[in-house]
Order: C-alpha cells, then structure tokens, then sequence
C-alpha cells in the first residue's frame, strides 16, 4: 500500500492499520511525493516543496494500491504511477480514494473508492483530517458565484 | 520552516536565513531518496537546459552538477574556457551575452576572479549558481557539508566544528562559516597565522566563529573537522616553510583525530593532498565522511536546481 501524500499517506496508514486489526496482515506500506513527476510544474508560481517519499519495499511482482483523498482530473495519479514505476515493475498497480469527484482529463479510475461525489469542474472539495490538526470532514465548497 | 523559495540565483549563502539554508537541506533530503531508487531519474526538469560554464578546472563539482541536472531530466551543455573563445580573448560580458542567447535556463559558474557571479546573474535572464568564485564563496559546498554533517550529528545546535587549513584562500571555508553558523553551530578556525585572514587572527572574527592556532587544542572535544586542500603554490608565494612542516603542524593524523569526541566525523572538500593536510589513514579511516560528501553534493545541486529552474522565470 502507498499513499500519496499529503494525505493520501495519512489514509493510508489508516487503512493499513485497519486491515492490521481486521485481517492481521501486516501489509508494507510506503508514501510516494509526486511533486517531481507533476505536468505542470513550468506552470505553477513557485517550485513546490519536495517531500521524501519512503518505500521501504520492494514493488516488483506486487500488486501496489496507491491511496489518495481526492480523485479529480487523474494528473496526480499519472504522476504517482510515474513515480512507482521507478521503483521497480509492479505485477499491477490499483487505486483506493476517498472521494470521486469526477471530472477526470486522463484516462483513470479508481478500484476502490468511499464515496462518489457529484461535483462542477469549479468546485473545491477540501479534505481535512485528524492528522493534519483538523477534524475528519471531507467539504464541499461550491464555487463563488458572480453577482 | 515557512514559505516558498524566492530566489533566482545561488551566489553565496552569506545573506542567506536559516529558512532558506532548512528549505534546501529538506529538498536535499528527498533528492538523495531519488538518487537511491532503482531509476535515478525524475522528469522535473524536462525541457529546461543548463550550461555548465567553468573558467576554471574542476572535475568533481563539474560532474555533480552534470548528474544532478541529468537526474531531473535537464539538458546539459558543458563550456570550458580552455577549447571555448574564452581562450581567444572573448570577454566574460560577451560569453555570458552568448549563453544567454543560447537559452540557457540554468547558468552553472565556476571563475578564477571572486564576484564574477554577481557581474553574470545582473546580465543575464538566466538563474546563476555559483560553483567557486576565487576566494570568495563556494555556496553549494558550503551546504552539502551542512547536510553531511546534521545527517551524521543530528542538530547543529551547539555544535563545534573545526575547520583547519589555508582559510585566507578558502572560499569553501568562508561558505561553511555562512552555512553552518545559522543552523547553530559554532566554528574553530586553524592553521598557520599566514593563510587566515589577519583580522580574524586577532579577535575580530565574524559571529560564532574563532580562531585557535594551535590545531591539538582546537580539536579537544571538537564534534566534527573540515580539512581544507592545501594548494602547494602557497609555499612558493612565501607563506609556508615547507609542506613537511605544514603536515607536522596542522595535518589530520589518526593521532589528532583522536583528541575529538568519540566518532566525531572527518570531511574534506577534495581534491585530498594525503600525507599532507590529511594522513591517508584518516582519510579512509573509520571517521571519513569524504565519500559521502561527494554523494550529498549531487543531491544538494538537484535541490538547488530544482528550488530555481522548476518555476518559470520571473522575468523583471
């Protein structure tokens, strides 16, 4: 299991310990930084901060779920299994979110997803957690209507 | 640590916040994870180029920066001055005019004469970074010894760090002090009362930085030593007797070594004069973090490239 992080990590790790508890399988877990693998990084402002990713296994002949919050355009996705893959060849690579919200520009789907989301392109779904100093609440902020 | 890189070149760290120095030494840290996957390569850097222009020799520095911008995928042009038209008498102004309308994204510079840098990064729509100017700065060393020593030693914080050799002469020295001295450390100076500066010698040292002769003493208790490269040309320039005595005096034995704390580590910044500044035994010994530095110096450029090339130019 690898999140995608921020955040996909925290789920991740959730959800690692879930299925610790539930299944007593102890599943490696590792969190992937995509920032180096993004399209748009000559677009963005600023260099975004780069984080470490830490896969401290093995990801040949393994099927990798990669854990993220939000499913959107599926960029950050492309990315991750960029990254993945220069770690190594993966028997197959699947894809557990939080939330689908659609609007997807890439040829992507989730395997696994907790709730599907119907959304407008322009809307801003925010994801808070625990971990980050929040409260768990996934909200839905529709876009600021011209008056 | 808080907000975003700003700044377009690399020319010293001297004016430099312990934010920006913590921001690189971060990016360092996931750049070395990079340089330890199976494929040693991310595509940050597509379609950007960067001109690595050394008016002075050097090979390790060259190819550090050479790996590093191939490693996020960078185009990489090399301009030497021996074989370029520097050789046929073209001015810095002209060569910097020239890659600049090469289209260089990226400007990697290594000169003889201190400033140099500056003179480029006012001339050009390219990001600078500084390789060595002269006597004056060598950032980018300055800041993978800042990582290879907090990976070794954890926090600097009250750190004492020895740094012993020809100081006057020594932009790796002067760029150490600028690093290490924000993230909490405090820096001994040693070697012979001709090669440090004279203000230094008598007291007038900058903040968190001293001077002791006398190397056995500075090394008592000491958390970590930076031998400098002794270049033999100062003897002939009258500043040192001899290199026999150099070594005597203020060459790394296992013996002086061992006046440090337990484990306290070794560095160098290469090219080594072993049996000179440093015995062979040290050098290669149980201490050394001379290799290590070599493989940080790669993972510190991709951070300093990546902190500057991966955003479009903000053109003024």
């Amino acid at each position: 299991m690898v999140g995608i992080r921020a955040r996909g990590d925290l789920l991740a790790a959730r959800l690692h310990e879930a299925i610790r508890a539930n299944e007593h399988v102890d599943l490696p877990l590792g969190s992937l930084d995509i920032t180096l693998y993004r399209d748009d990084l000559t677009r963005v402002g600023n260099a975004p901060i780069v984080r470490e990713s830490v896969i401290p296994f093995s990801v040949d002949d393994r099927v990798v779920v990669l854990v993220d919050d939000v499913l959107f355009t599926g960029r950050t996705i492309r990315a991750a299994m960029d990254a993945l893959v220069d770690y190594g060849r993966p028997r197959a690579i699947r894809l557990a979110v939080l939330v689908d919200r659609g609007h997807r520009e890439l040829p992507i789907r989730a395997d696994f997803v907790g709730k599907n989301v119907p959304t407008a392109a322009t809307d801003d779904v925010r994801v808070q957690l625990v971990e980050t100093g929040g409260r768990d609440e996934v909200e839905l902020v529709p876009a600021a209507v011209p008056a | 640590m808080t907000g975003t890189w700003q700044r377009r070149h690399v020319l010293a760290t001297d004016d430099w916040s312990r934010d920006e120095i913590e921001q690189v030494l971060q990016t360092t840290g996931a750049m070395a994870e990079v340089l330890q996957r199976p494929i040693r390569r991310t595509p940050a850097l597509r379609g950007r180029t960067v001109i690595l222009f050394f008016a002075e020799s050097s090979t390790r520095t060259r190819v550090s920066f050479e790996l590093a911008a191939k490693a996020l995928s960078a185009d990489v042009t090399n301009i030497t001055a021996s074989g370029s038209s520097v050789e046929k008498g073209e001015t810095l102004l002209d060569t910097v005019r020239t890659l600049t309308a090469l289209g260089g994204d990226v400007i990697v510079m290594r000169h003889a004469a201190s400033g140099a840098p500056y003179f480029v990064a006012e001339r050009t729509a390219a990001a600078v970074i500084n390789a060595g100017d002269g006597w004056h700065a060598h950032p980018t060393q300055g800041l993978l010894d800042a990582y290879t020593l907090r990976a070794a030693l954890g926090d600097l914080q009250g750190k004492r760090i020895v740094i012993v050799g020809d100081i006057t002469h020594s932009r790796v020295a002067r760029s150490d002090i600028d690093t290490l001295v924000p993230l909490g450390a405090t820096v001994t100076l040693s070697g012979p009362p001709t090669l440090v500066p004279s203000a230094w010698r008598c007291g007038m040292t900058p903040r968190g930085v001293s001077f002791e002769a006398d190397l056995d003493r500075a090394l008592d208790g000491a958390d970590a030593v930076i031998a400098l490269r002794l270049q033999k040309e100062r003897q002939h320039a009258g500043l040192l007797p001899s290199m026999r005595e150099y070594a005597h005096a203020w060459g790394l034995s296992e013996a002086r070594v061992g006046r440090m704390r337990p484990d306290a580590p070794v560095l160098h910044p290469g090219p080594m004069n072993e049996g000179i500044e440093i015995a062979a035994s040290v050098a290669h010994g149980a201490r050394s973090l001379i290799e290590t530095q070599v493989t940080n110096g790669v993972a510190v450029r991709m951070a300093l490239l990546y902190l500057l090339a991966a955003a479009p130019e903000q053109k003024e």
